[in-house]
């Protein structure tokens, strides 16, 4: 019975927000309690058994849980999961956000809660299957799932310009996967009909070829992460998704660029990647600055928000792209952490929106005093997102900063103007929103959080101080897997040099 | 575990209290004053007295360190920071006095905080300040230090905003935090330079950021260059612009002053005795380092002397009697520098701890007096204080001579001996900038004496009714910091006065800390300098009394005939006005009308992305034309297309 659990958990973690969703389908949409209830168990059975991962991940091995099966001989695609360090965690903050976003929309979302949480559900099994696919055809099909659901969890129950931002995160999204799949079928072809990364891994491309490939593969994952200037989807498709998809956006949507960079377009194309690392690199500290510059400036909370990701993409961009074991784990990490620290502070400003209907800071000022709960818990993802050290982000940072010093001076000593201003936007919005006298008579009234919302940001704040203080139990299990990909790019690396060494 | 306890009782105190304030807030119950006394207090109480156990065998002349390992904290590949804790002399002398002075201080904050909706909180953020300076000056490597840094900074913030209902003091806080983060970022640049050098010919279990591996590859890293410039030289020079932001250094002191918005105590602990302090701890942690960049050295004791001068010149003109403190105490941290700058390490620590007595003295004197004129802060609504706080007035009297430099006070001691090796060190203009500043800071405390104890009383009829000594809490501490601030000096008691200069000799800071105790200079010169400096600072005493000794007239008139330089002084020299014109519009203007309003809605928005997509629903439109379900335009087109291929085929 274990064995056959422990042989098929990743099917387990992947389908059962799928078997959720269609279990949902036959509850009538009458039956408010019982939707929320099937969708509460299926995202907290499904994080279950994602512990299950974490418990028996060994730290010294690649991939691990493997499933491989044949699936669709007449193409070559083959069934193929597995997880490495680089998604273990990922998979676990798509779990573990979940059950927090269907938490917290049980309060939110009052009306068509059915067809909301079916996409939900739905949004959780593409995430989940883009994350553990091996096989880049199963990892095209979930890749381009997960637009759909996201694209009318935005439309419908999102707020404001809804459709425009949702068109506009459908199209970008799409624009990129294009070339990625005509890249893939390229691929295909070159590696005898096969789509198992595995395969492709082995292929032997000429620099050429590798640059026309990577760029297509960099693009899809670029516009996704976002790298500037490809990222005006993104504060448009934030602010406007409720406040669950602003979170699973923020908190796993965007990680899926990077870790696309880290799964197939560096360890695929280690040439091509090296002539487009300093440039790459680049962008990404325009990235940290320009977003950190332009999230001062808003007047919407959750518009600041949305800018700030792209300054902390960038800081994981940016570790990726220095290749050294610390920058990578780093950056690793920080996907991680970023995943908490934003999703967390979509939450906060989507309690405050909840009671109030406004997101402009201008509206608010010295609720301090009426929620103090509240004010406790956003300063503390405040620090968070500062990376004070003692949260998570602080070691992110710091093994992303220190480990890409060396490779990419000029990029790392910029991006720490990211530090600086991170500082800025974040302390000036809540000094605004929080500090000062009590601006309106109407924001007496404030409530503070309940019990439910307390139960949202929990496991945040607590994971937030884990992994700053004991960042070891995490590092670990990803250790293995940069160290595979630095390695695969240095070897790559040496040969090439010993070959004109002969030559 | 004795030294992690040091840290954990007052952390615990802090998880207390701020259970306790929060859970009180939330069911809108009273705080218990009792419990939080004896948690907020007697934890950090009893912190000091393990601290004083692991001490003493230090004070008595041990020499060999104390190592604990707690945890491995951060570990990649060959990367590894450990949590371990570091007692020697110099964490020593640190550790007692944050959770002595520490203490004091929180007994004093039962009195001052009284009645303040915020109390349990106040004790939680002041705990918690204590934990993260225990963990600065007790972590053993740079990473840790690190952490207490960036955790003094955060309770910094919290408390310089208490109040946070006054926006004016919540905006001191972030602006606080905000230069410190500017610091901060050269600080661990400085660390991360270092880590390149260090990782790469690390052993296995290498833990590189450890001080006493540092010291133990200081050979490496003297021949090392980064980019082009020597590694010593680099790597300082970021760790100390780290310093300049903690330590109120120019450029960077401007926060400093603004951060007496927080309650006077935290004035005391945070912004005079510890936290402000920590750069010159670091600096002395890093002495071999420092001793190697002889090009840094000179820069800290050229922006030393500055400061120190800038600051007293400023200090001179104030009238919140706060502020003058303020600008007190980054002039008196300019001469730790200075100190730090001609390589006496020793007596820039030496300083630290004396300051660290009278000036926290003079702050809990002034929040003495603030206390019973029921909030006001302006010396010129002071004046003969003296009858009704007979305690305070004397006590700050004492502290008054100490800073002053009047024989045989400590910082008489500390100063002279900061002056006497910048002189002996070959830097005669720092000397005399030193010098300058003693003169000056003699004038602005015995002015600021004057206009608040002594002469006929400008106070409000109001807050004359409500005058009082404080109570006994508070003046407690002010009895034992003045008792401190007069003797602690004979701990440094120099050669020449027939002193052994213990001080000095116990810290042994420094390489070359064996040439500066030594007598390279004759003796003569050395009582004759000391001679000057008492003479200035006498000068400067009987002036501030010629001038303010019948209040406030006279005084303005001059100030009125000197009105460029007196505008110049009480604008403190225009600096935030500066650095607003020159930094903080700039980046805003840039951010907002450039970057968000020009690039990103209309370049990168509008122009790309929504006209491209206009673009082709256009084309769409046009093409759609042509399939417009008209048959016989069809047909046409059909006729047209037959003819023309008909055409080509006959005429070729």
């Amino acid at each position: 019975m274990f064995n056959f659990f422990d042989q098929n958990i990743l099917n387990f973690v992947i389908w059962t927000p799928l078997l959720g969703a269609l279990l949902l389908l036959t509850i009538p949409q009458k039956q408010n309690l019982w939707i929320k209830r099937i969708a509460l168990m299926t995202v907290s059975l499904t994080f279950l058994f994602s512990l299950h991962l974490v418990c028996y991940f060994k730290s010294s091995s690649g991939y691990q849980f493997e499933i491989f099966r044949p699936w669709i001989p007449a193409i070559g695609a083959y069934y193929a999961l597995g997880v490495d360090g680089f998604s273990l965690w990922l998979v676990l903050l798509a779990t573990l956000l979940m059950p927090i976003a269907v938490l917290f929309s049980m309060g939110s979302i009052k009306e068509k809660e059915k067809s909301f949480y079916f996409n939900l559900l739905i949004l959780e099994t593409a995430m989940l299957g883009t994350l553990c696919a091996l096989d880049v055809f199963l990892f095209y099909l979930f890749w381009e799932a997960m637009l759909i659901p996201m694209y009318f969890l935005i439309g419908i129950f999102g707020h404001g310009r809804k459709v425009y931002a949702a068109i506009k995160f459908f199209i970008f999204t799409l624009i990129g996967s294009v070339l990625m799949l005509l890249a893939i079928v390229y691929l295909r072809q070159e590696a005898e009909g096969s789509f198992l990364l595995d395969h492709w891994s082995l292929l032997a491309l000429s620099p050429q070829v590798q640059g026309v490939l990577f760029a297509a593969f960099a693009l899809a994952f670029a516009i996704k992460v976002p790298l500037f200037p490809l990222h005006t989807w993104l504060p448009d498709a934030h602010t406007e998704a409720p406040t669950a998809g602003s979170m699973i956006l923020a908190g796993v949507l965007l990680k899926m660029g990077t870790y696309g960079f880290v799964r197939f377009a560096i360890p695929l194309f280690p040439d091509a990647l090296l002539v487009a690392k300093p440039w790459i690199a680049t962008l990404a500290v325009v990235g940290i600055v320009y977003g950190a510059l332009v999230a001062m400036v808003q007047k919407d909370m959750k518009r600041l928000v949305a800018y700030s990701s792209i300054s902390h993409l960038g800081f994981v961009m940016l570790g990726l792209m220095a290749l050294t074991p610390q920058a990578v784990t780093g950056a690793t990490y920080q996907m991680v952490n970023h995943g908490l620290t934003s999703a967390g502070l979509f939450l906060m400003v989507g309690m405050l929106y909840d009671r109030t209907h406004t997101r402009l800071i201008a509206d608010y000022g010295g609720i301090a005093k009426q929620v103090p709960l509240y004010t406790f818990v956003f300063l503390i993802l405040t620090f968070a997102s500062i990376a004070l050290p003692g949260t998570n982000s602080f070691v992110g940072e710091f093994l992303i900063l220190s480990g890409s010093l060396k490779e990419l001076p000029y990029q790392t000593i910029l991006a720490t103007l990211g530090v600086i201003f991170g500082a800025v936007y974040m302390l000036w919005m809540v000094e605004r929103v929080f500090f000062g006298p009590l601006k309106k008579d109407s924001l007496k009234g404030l409530k503070d959080m309940n019990w439910r919302e307390v139960l949202c940001v929990l496991p945040i704040i607590l994971l937030v101080v884990w992994m700053g203080v004991k960042p070891n139990f995490f590092l670990s299990k990803i250790e293995i897997a940069t160290q595979t990909l630095t390695e695969t790019v240095q070897q790559n690396q040496l040969a090439k040099q010993s070959l004109k060494l002969q030559k | 575990m004795v030294l992690a306890w040091i840290i954990l009782l007052p952390l615990l105190g802090a998880l207390i209290n701020g259970y306790h304030a929060l859970s009180c807030r939330l069911r809108q119950q009273k705080v218990i004053h009792g419990m939080v006394n004896f948690v907020g207090v007697g934890l950090p109480f009893v912190a000091f007295l393990i601290a004083l156990s692991q001490g003493i065998p230090f004070i008595l002349g041990a020499e060999e360190p104390i190592r604990e390992n707690l945890f491995s904290w951060i570990s990649v590949g060959s990367l590894h920071i450990e949590a371990g804790l570091y007692l020697d002399r110099l964490s020593t002398l640190m550790v007692l006095i944050i959770t002595g002075v520490g203490t004091l201080i929180h007994l004093y904050s039962i009195g001052y905080m009284k009645g303040d909706s915020g109390y349990a909180k106040y004790f939680a953020y002041l705990n918690l300040f204590l934990t993260s300076m225990l963990i600065l000056v007790l972590g053993d490597n740079l990473l840790l230090l690190f952490l207490g840094w960036e955790g003094v900074g955060l309770c910094s913030y919290l408390l310089i905003g208490f109040w946070f209902e006054d926006k004016a003091k919540a905006q001191a806080g972030k602006k606080a935090f905000i230069v410190n983060r500017i610091g901060d970022v050269g600080f661990l640049l400085g660390i991360f330079a270092l880590g390149v050098l260090l990782l790469p010919g690390a052993g296995e279990n290498a833990v590189i950021f450890n001080f006493e591996y540092i010291e133990s590859q200081i050979g490496l890293i003297t021949v090392s260059k980064v980019f082009w410039l020597s590694a010593p030289f680099i790597i300082t020079l970021f760790l100390f612009v780290g310093a300049t932001g903690k330590s109120a250094q120019i450029p960077l002191y401007v926060w400093l002053p603004d951060a007496m918005a927080g309650p006077t105590p935290v004035s005391a602990l945070i912004h005079a005795a510890t936290m402000v302090t920590a750069g010159v701890y670091m600096i002395a942690r890093m002495d071999f380092l420092f001793d190697v960049a002889p090009e840094t050295l000179h820069i800290i004791a050229i922006i030393g002397a500055s400061t120190a001068l800038f600051a007293a010149l400023i200090a001179m003109v104030q009238t919140d009697i706060k502020k003058v403190l303020a600008y007190s105490t980054v002039s008196q941290l300019g001469y730790m520098f200075l100190a730090m700058g001609v390589g006496a390490y020793a007596y820039g620590v030496f300083h630290l701890m004396t300051h660290a007595f009278f000036k926290a003295c003079l702050f809990l004197g002034s929040g003495s007096v603030i206390h019973a004129m029921s909030g006001e802060q302006d010396i010129r609504k002071m004046g003969g204080l003296k009858k009704a706080l007979p305690i305070t007035s004397m006590t700050f009297l004492i502290a008054t001579m100490t800073i002053a430099g009047l024989p045989p006070f400590a910082a008489f001691f500390s100063k002279d001996h900061i002056l006497w090796k910048t002189y002996s060190h070959g830097h005669p203009i720092l000397w005399v900038m030193g010098l300058l500043a003693a003169f000056g800071t003699a004038f602005y405390m015995f002015r600021l004496y004057i206009l608040t104890f002594t002469g006929k009383s400008r106070v409000s009829e109001e807050a004359k009714a409500h005058l009082h000594e404080s109570p006994f809490n508070m003046t407690f501490a002010l009895i034992v910091l003045a008792v401190l601030s007069a003797v602690a000096g004979f701990l440094g008691l120099p050669e020449v006065l027939g002193g052994h200069d213990w001080i000095a000799h116990w810290l042994h800071l420094g390489s070359n800390a064996a040439e500066a105790h030594g007598a390279s200079h004759s003796h003569t010169m050395e009582l004759l300098l000391m001679g000057v400096s008492v003479a200035v600072a006498t000068f400067a005493i009987l002036l501030a009394f010629v001038l303010y000794r019948n209040g406030l007239e006279g005084p303005n008139k001059r100030a009125r005939a000197m009105r460029p330089l007196h505008n110049l002084l009480t604008n403190k020299f225009y600096v935030d006005e500066i650095y607003d014109a020159c930094v903080v519009r700039p980046i805003y203007y840039l951010s907002q009308s450039i970057l968000f309003t020009v690039i990103d809605r209309k370049l990168i928005d509008e122009v790309l992305v929504n006209r491209s997509g206009r673009f082709l629903a256009w084309l769409g439109s046009c093409v759609s034309r042509i399939q417009n379900g008209f048959v016989n335009r069809y047909a046409f087109c059909f006729l047209l297309a037959f003819a023309l291929m008909l055409g080509i085929w006959v005429f070729n």
